[in-house]
């Protein structure tokens, strides 16, 4: 297994503000809105920098949606920010008939998403948003690993044409990408190669399916490990390369079971190649107010909850 | 500059030609919305043959040109009626209304790529912010052009409306001339009885907007309205006219009443119809 150190650990959502500070200082269409959430989504140095390109839209979600729609009319590249909750459910027809429909070059990038918001509850832990984006034609959806990772994907998104979903988060977590990582949507990344298991991971899960990883190798069992930073378009190449060596699977998000990266992965498979698959995802269920870590295990988005289902999803392989 | 400048009487030809599109069109398919086309319809010829500065060589960016949005998307037929007669697509297309393969949807899209479209419309509600989102670029590109936009007056009933209206006045939208269409209907009845509107002008003027009325179904009227909204842009507030139309204005039996809000009419209404919008027929379709 390979080892991945990290000397520190940052917020997702810190990689996307560093991400649209130097998209400010080198992409003179790139604009900010944000619907009274500057802080929270570490919007504040692009908007030291760049106060004509920044919105602010006060706590109008529907009305930010379409303002960004409009803007990309007159060339600008637009970043609306809020939280998950409020960038996908709150406003899922304005973005699917002004933006998606109308196949409008904004960017969605959403804060807090998942249950590692914590305390606030289930109002604020979307579990859903993943599913309601990639459902929509042109939607990219994007949910990278790291803070390294986060800010990579910000400054990629900027230079594809074409409606993208970018979701990140509020805990701090280990930074074990390369700093200066290209990011390439669309394009799985190989964590670990392994021999007896396919783990496809997402967002704040790849460093679970990491730890996952090392318990599973004492286990004498090898995982293979990639993440899957793009949901839509989904590297379909890459996941049967994967499982055509370790004939099961294991996908693991903070999403709901339904209509997630689970469900993308699964259809790939039945399409090509049915095998064993489990998932690690919360269970088609709200979440509710806790620290981060008491949600992630109570509600089986554990490394351990990966481990078990690595061994079941072995144990269901044809001898 | 506008491509086409006409006169009044030259306005009033073309809206009969437009009148005769809109009823035809939804005739064809037998389905569509005639009494908010027919009753707009001097409005988006009064825009398209007089006020708006444009080329008909659509780009979506429309740099250095005025721009129009439609809000209530239900009303194609007038918008695409307008946008063949203005020059941007040949006029045999409106043929294709609401046909399979056509890139005249039952509402406006711009996935077909249909020359004039800017955004999709069609569930309501969402026109306003979009035209904000361009006037807004147009002054961070130092565009000093204009950028219109009609509203339903039944539209008024969804929330982002007043999410946008806030906004524009808050944060002084000053290049931007919104446009209700007040003809008092929508599908369940009038206004006044599906959720009264109140007082429009004491609505829109407490959100910071000038605030304008002009008859709609006047070319003498709407056209000097128009260039007064032209003439209070740029002042540090939003412009609306409150426009009073009636729904199926230029065809009696379908004038006043919600009733012909989304249905077409028979072979022998359409004809009717036709009649009381001579023009030139040789110029149809």
């Amino acid at each position: 297994m390979k080892e991945y150190k990290y000397t520190e650990k940052k917020d997702t959502r810190s990689g996307f503000g560093a991400g649209l500070l130097e998209l400010g200082r080198t992409n003179p269409n790139v604009v900010a809105l944000c619907a009274d959430l500057v802080g929270s989504l570490k919007m504040g140095d692009f908007i030291k920098e760049n106060p004509e390109r920044f919105f602010q839209i006060g706590i109008a979600e529907a009305n930010m949606m379409g303002i960004a729609a409009g803007l990309t009319i007159g060339g600008k590249i637009p970043f609306t920010g809020t939280f998950a909750n409020f960038s996908t459910g709150r406003v899922y027809d304005q973005i699917r008939q002004s933006i998606a429909y109308s196949g409008k070059n904004v960017k969605i990038c959403a804060s807090h998403a998942g249950l590692t918001l914590g305390e606030d509850g289930a109002t604020h832990q979307i579990l859903e948003d993943i599913g309601m984006m990639k459902m929509l034609p042109h939607m990219t959806v994007i949910n990278p690993c790291d803070y390294n990772q986060t800010k990579a994907a910000t400054i990629a998104i900027a230079d594809y044409e074409g409606p993208v979903y970018l979701r990140f988060g509020r805990p701090v977590i280990p930074i074990f990408t390369d700093p200066n990582q290209k990011f390439e949507i669309g394009k799985a990344w190989m964590v670990n190669e392994g021999t007896d298991v396919s783990i496809f991971a997402t967002g704040h899960m790849v460093w679970k399916a990491i730890l996952a990883g090392h318990i599973l190798a004492e286990k004498g069992i090898s995982a293979e490990i990639i993440n899957i930073h793009t949901i839509k378009p989904l590297d379909e190449e890459a996941i049967l390369k994967s499982v055509a060596k370790t004939k099961c699977v294991v996908s693991a998000e903070e999403h709901n079971r339904l209509g997630g990266l689970g469900d993308s992965i699964a259809q790939v498979l039945v399409k090509n190649t049915p095998l064993p698959m489990e998932y690690v995802a919360v269970n088609d269920s709200f979440g509710e107010s806790g620290t981060p870590e008491e949600l992630m295990e109570k509600y089986g988005l554990s490394e351990n909850d990966i481990v078990d289902a690595a061994q079941r999803a072995i144990s269901r392989k044809q001898a | 500059m506008n491509p086409h400048n006409k006169s009044i009487d030259e306005l009033k030809e073309v809206a009969a030609q437009v009148r005769r599109d809109i009823v035809r069109m939804v005739h064809a398919v037998n389905s569509g919305h005639p009494g908010g086309s027919l009753g707009c319809t001097d409005y988006f010829v009064s825009l398209y043959f007089k006020v708006m500065n444009y080329s008909t060589d659509f780009k979506m960016n429309g740099e250095g040109e005025d721009l129009f949005f439609l809000s209530n998307g239900h009303i194609s037929p007038v918008f695409y009626s307008t946008l063949a007669r203005a020059g941007f697509f040949d006029p045999k297309e409106l043929a294709t209304f609401r046909k399979l393969n056509s890139r005249l949807q039952g509402h406006p899209a711009t996935e077909e790529g249909l020359p004039g479209i800017r955004v999709a419309s069609g569930s309501l509600g969402q026109g306003l912010s979009v035209a904000i989102g361009a006037a807004q670029a147009k002054k961070l590109n130092k565009d000093n052009s204009l950028v219109y936009v009609l509203m339903g007056d039944g539209e008024l009933q969804e929330g982002q409306v007043w999410e946008a209206t806030m906004y524009a006045g808050g944060k002084k939208v000053d290049n931007l001339i919104a446009t209700i269409d007040r003809n008092g209907q929508q599908i369940d009845g009038s206004t006044k009885e599906v959720m009264p509107l109140g007082d429009l002008r004491a609505k829109f003027e407490a959100f910071g907007w000038h605030v304008m009325e002009a008859n709609g179904n006047s070319f003498e009227t709407l056209l000097p309205a128009l260039d007064q909204a032209k003439a209070a842009t740029g002042k540090g507030k939003p412009v609306m006219i409150l426009m009073d139309t009636e729904m199926g204005y230029g065809v009696d039996f379908m004038m006043g009443s919600h009733k012909w809000h989304g249905v077409a009419p028979n072979d022998e209404q359409l004809e009717i119809a036709l009649q009381q919008l001579a023009v030139n027929e040789a110029a149809d379709y």
